[in-house]
């Protein structure tokens, strides 16, 4: 479907690493739409919040929160790591619910360097916090001693398909929904009066889709924050 | 007739995989539901078991990718 399609921004050459294409743009226009939430409405510090502020202001305890509840105390201070990716998801999937615009979320390179981000910081933290230790969150301790090698194949396994479910949940839900999207209004062309059906749909699917691209960007941030949970504290 | 048998098996495979996102789905109901169920029993103690209901999702939601990415896959890259 065109509207996945990766296409330099000047002239029809082929993408190397440095041509900018339409996903650059639309990956700027995020960080500039998140920069205008979080700097430009909040500049003000303004003890009764404008409308913008007091949206900036219950993104970052929303998220703060999140973070608190389910990694803990002490992951806190991965907490500017979390929000920026909780954020720029967010946005990236809010603006490619824009008619012509392009869903950067839905490329699995985009998604897939994030959560390969997440996998390999929280990997190397885990190692660094507990050393040899941490290969004890595949020893589950509790469970029965001839269970245990089982177990802990599984877990091995388990651990290391993260950061493909993590990637493609959020790839996939994105691609599916604008796919949905583009079958009904293929329907609306075909029926001629009885258009008005299927443009019903895709109103209300719409609206399922802005749910999801919240919904998304929540289950991506507080899987990071459980994955960060296991690297703090590995025993079970 | 177009197309050779190894393309067909491909797309019939896709089609199979898809099946997969059945279990995926009934596994996010049950999810979904038990938690209705929970939170209709004790309303206030449901605010907090939030962020559990989307982890236990996107856990029961993660299989169900795996077959979508099996789809894919015979679809493109095979």
């Amino acid at each position: 479907m065109d509207q996945f399609i990766v296409t330099p921004l000047f002239g029809d050459d082929a993408v190397h690493w440095y041509t900018p294409t339409n996903v650059t743009l639309w990956m700027a226009l995020t960080v500039f739409a998140v920069a205008g939430l979080l700097i430009y409405t909040t500049r003000g510090r303004a003890i009764v919040p404008s409308r913008g502020q007091s949206m900036a202001e219950l993104s970052y305890g929303f998220i703060y929160k999140m973070v608190e509840d389910v990694a803990g105390r002490d992951a806190v201070r991965f907490f500017p790591y979390i929000m920026t990716l909780f954020m720029f998801i967010l946005f990236a999937n809010l603006l490619g619910l824009i008619p012509w615009a392009f869903t950067t979320t839905s490329h699995i390179a985009v998604t897939a360097v994030m959560a390969l981000a997440v996998f390999l910081t929280v990997t190397l933290l885990g190692f660094i916090l507990h050393g040899a230790g941490f290969l004890r969150l595949f020893w589950i301790s509790s469970a029965p001693l001839p269970l245990r090698p089982v177990l802990a194949l599984i877990e091995v396994i388990s651990y290391f398909v993260r950061p493909v479910s993590h990637s493609i949940r959020l790839a996939g839900a994105m691609m599916a929904g604008h796919a949905v999207a583009k079958v009904f209004a293929g329907f609306a062309g075909a029926l001629g009066v009885g258009a008005v059906i299927p443009i019903v749909a895709v109103t209300a699917l719409y609206g399922l889709e802005l749910l999801v691209a919240v919904i998304q960007a929540y289950v991506f941030t507080i899987l990071t924050c459980v994955y960060l949970k296991d690297a703090l504290h590995p025993h079970h | 007739m177009e197309g050779d048998i190894v393309t067909m098996g491909a797309y019939l495979g896709a089609g199979l995989a898809c099946l997969g996102m059945g279990g995926a789905a009934i596994g996010v109901g049950h999810v979904a539901g038990n938690y209705l169920a929970g939170a209709l029993r004790n309303p206030s103690a449901a605010p907090g078991q939030t962020a559990f209901l989307f982890i236990g999702i996107a856990f029961a939601e993660a299989l169900g990718i795996f077959s979508f990415l099996v789809a894919l896959l015979l679809m493109f890259a095979v």
